[in-house]
């Protein structure tokens, strides 16, 4: 018997006008999982993402999540499965503190119904301490901080908040060795605890050293999803670049 | 000079905060010395008090329009629009539905004014958020619109006189009195000092670090002393002896020989440092102030963050509407009548008031208490210009360059400290 996936999406659709960016993509991903999503700029794979994050709205599709069909209108809906995203971007709001961008949206809150500032740096300097031991700049808004810390900021806001699914786009894009090695290991401390991850990267070498399985995108089309122990790192750039599936010998076309 | 800045370090005070109030003082001390000490007067620091009022009201509303990296060109015609529909209504209206003189006249008047601009604020919001028309141009149509509907609501005619008890909102026919601006001036010293300490007092049971105890000792001594030295500025300046004297004739009573009162708080006055703190809590410690910062630093994160951003820019433009209806019950009530042209170029004023206390146009920064501090920089200014009798025209010159200067000053400053 094979058990329920996390998540499952099935035959998704978004169009941009004429492009049609999004076409026919299922993917699914199982707890304990790390999957990565590979392809060009402008494959579509954040744009596949960001439909389960609830950026986007499909033209069609269906997203399930332990087996149960959801509506992700947006990303408060999101949230609310547990399904959290590290954007590349980072999304940060530069001008406030790093608790303020913790908990952004879901600030905690006194029994007055006030902000409660302490409180959150409290919790914020705590799950720190675990993630990034050597962020110390908590009053200054994130803007002053390096690309590292910020990146800590948006992985610390994911984590936080008990994240059964997991979304990173390209985690690694802006950071040095060090702090690369860092995420990392998370992902695999995460992965140990039974998230499931999509790991968007442009790097062949790291997805086939974090993930267990890849899907691969070209021109909005799936080219195939294959299990890492499978293929080498050619298979996978052969499947970016010619958008060809190692396994069926299938050529995905314009 | 090092040793100044650590203490100021240890204060945590905001250095923007203190070049502002520096070149507040320069302003009063150069028109002092060119009016031969008339300038720094208990009688003329409480004229541009009451002057001031209206203007920083609704620049705390311009704060959070700005931030959110919008702009409201609309609000002096609104005001004038708001102004004249509160004429009609509690000098036309009312008496003739509850009487001339009825004591809820005035309420009636000022929740109107308030609704009404709440109303057309978020019009304007939504047209905004929701139908993606840029802020400029709403506003601009907003702009010429409220000036027009201001006329035809008497087809240009003034409406006066104003009920009494409304009149009492808008300046030097309102104010508490001695005692009564001390026990307010007492209150509000005794609130600084124990917020001052319940934070200390958050901050230890967090094991954060906090400020050393003199440091907080001399931040309240600060607080408690700007406070209790501006009631007594307004305490200090004395009702003309006439007025006295009518007004215990219209007691039936006669004045005590050598007696003397003071003015005291006005109405007014009291209003724009109700809204002031209630605009501040609102900013730093509710979930819409941090939201509408957060919208204004990076609106993709906030959307991204769930927070709805076209629901904020209505409810933002909607308060802004709101202190707009205040600014025109505190401008009509001090002119005692209301005329169409009201509050006529006080959208550069306000912009202006936001953008020298520290607002940026580029959003997500920003504070109330700059505004309101800004609103009375360019009042200072305005009037002492009048006082020395500079002419028309060069005032305008002088306020303009110092508009732009300020602006430069900010983003130096900002450039500096990388923030």
């Amino acid at each position: 018997m094979t058990q329920t996936p996390l998540v499952e999406m099935r035959d998704m659709n978004i169009r941009f006008g004429g492009n049609h960016a999004v076409n026919n993509v299922s993917v699914d991903l199982n707890p304990g999982e790390v999957v990565g999503l590979l392809g060009h700029n402008g494959a579509g794979k954040s744009t596949l993402i960001k439909m389960l994050s609830g950026a986007y709205r499909p033209d069609s599709g269906e997203i399930r999540i332990n087996g149960e069909k959801v509506e992700i209108h947006n990303p408060r809906d999101a949230r609310a499965h547990n399904i959290e995203t590290i954007y590349q971007t980072l999304a940060l709001a530069d001008n406030l503190d790093a608790a303020s961008n913790l908990f952004l949206g879901r600030e905690l809150v006194t029994g007055s119904g006030f902000v409660d500032d302490d409180a959150m740096e409290a919790e914020t300097r705590k799950i720190m301490a675990r993630l990034n031991p050597n962020f110390k700049n908590f009053a200054a808004p994130v803007s002053s901080l390096s690309g590292g810390q910020r990146q800590s900021v948006a992985i610390a806001r994911a984590v936080y908040f008990n994240a059964k699914i997991l979304i990173m786009d390209e985690p690694t894009a802006a950071l040095g060795p060090h702090e690369t090695q860092m995420v990392a290991d998370l992902i695999q401390q995460l992965k140990a605890e039974g998230l499931g991850i999509f790991l968007i990267d442009h790097d062949v070498h790291q997805v086939m050293k974090l993930c267990d399985r890849a899907a691969v995108m070209k021109n909005g089309k799936l080219v195939g999803v294959v299990n890492i122990a499978d293929v080498t790192d050619d298979d996978l750039l052969g499947m970016i670049i010619l958008g060809k599936n190692p396994i069926t010998g299938e050529i995905v076309t314009d | 000079m090092r040793r100044l800045r650590s203490i100021v370090e240890t204060l945590e005070i905001d250095l923007r905060l203190i070049g502002m109030i520096t070149a507040l003082g320069v302003i009063w001390l150069v028109f002092d010395l060119f009016t031969g000490g008339l300038y720094i007067t208990p009688r003329n620091l409480f004229n541009l008090t009451v002057q001031t009022a209206s203007v920083a009201v609704m620049a705390t509303g311009m704060v959070f329009i700005i931030v959110t990296r919008h702009i409201d060109l609309s609000v002096g015609s609104l005001l004038g629009f708001i102004g004249m529909s509160m004429g009609l209504l509690q000098a036309q209206v009312l008496p003739e539905v509850l009487g001339y003189g009825h004591p809820m006249t005035w309420i009636i008047t000022v929740a109107a004014g308030l609704i009404m601009g709440a109303l057309i604020g978020a019009l304007q919001g939504w047209l905004v958020g929701y139908q993606m028309i840029p802020a400029f141009i709403v506003t601009l149509g907003g702009l010429l619109a409220w000036r027009g509907a201001a006329w035809w609501v008497t087809e240009g005619q003034t409406v006066a006189p104003l009920d009494e008890t409304f009149k009492m909102l808008g300046g030097a026919g309102g104010t508490l009195g001695v005692f009564w601006s001390w026990v307010v001036g007492g209150l509000a010293s005794a609130a600084a000092v124990l917020l001052v300490f319940r934070s200390r007092a958050r901050k230890i049971a967090h094991g954060f670090r906090t400020k050393p105890m003199w440091a907080e000792v001399a931040l309240s001594g600060i607080y408690v002393g700007t406070i209790l030295g501006f009631v007594g500025v307004l305490n200090a300046y004395q009702i003309p002896t006439r007025r006295v004297e009518r007004m215990f004739e219209l007691r039936g009573e006669t004045m005590p020989e050598g007696l003397t009162l003071g003015y005291g708080l006005p109405i007014s006055v009291l209003i724009v440092l109700a809204v002031t703190v209630a605009m501040t809590v609102l900013a730093r410690r509710t979930r819409l102030g941090r939201y509408i910062f957060a919208t204004g630093g990076n609106p993709d994160a906030a959307e991204l963050s769930g927070i709805n951003t076209r629901l904020l820019t209505v409810k933002v433009f909607a308060l802004m509407g709101a202190l707009v209806g205040l600014g025109a019950v505190i401008a009509s009530a001090r002119l005692g009548s209301a005329a169409n042209d009201l509050g006529t170029l006080d959208e550069l004023r306000v912009i202006a008031a936001a953008v020298i206390g520290g607002t940026a146009l580029s959003g997500g920064v920003g504070t109330i208490y700059g505004a309101v501090l800004g609103a009375l920089i360019m009042q200072s200014l305005q009037s002492g210009m009048a006082m020395v009798g500079v002419d028309a025209p060069l005032q305008s010159i002088v306020v303009g360059v110092v508009l732009v200067f300020a602006v430069y000053v900010d983003i130096i400053y900002r450039r500096r400290t990388g923030s």
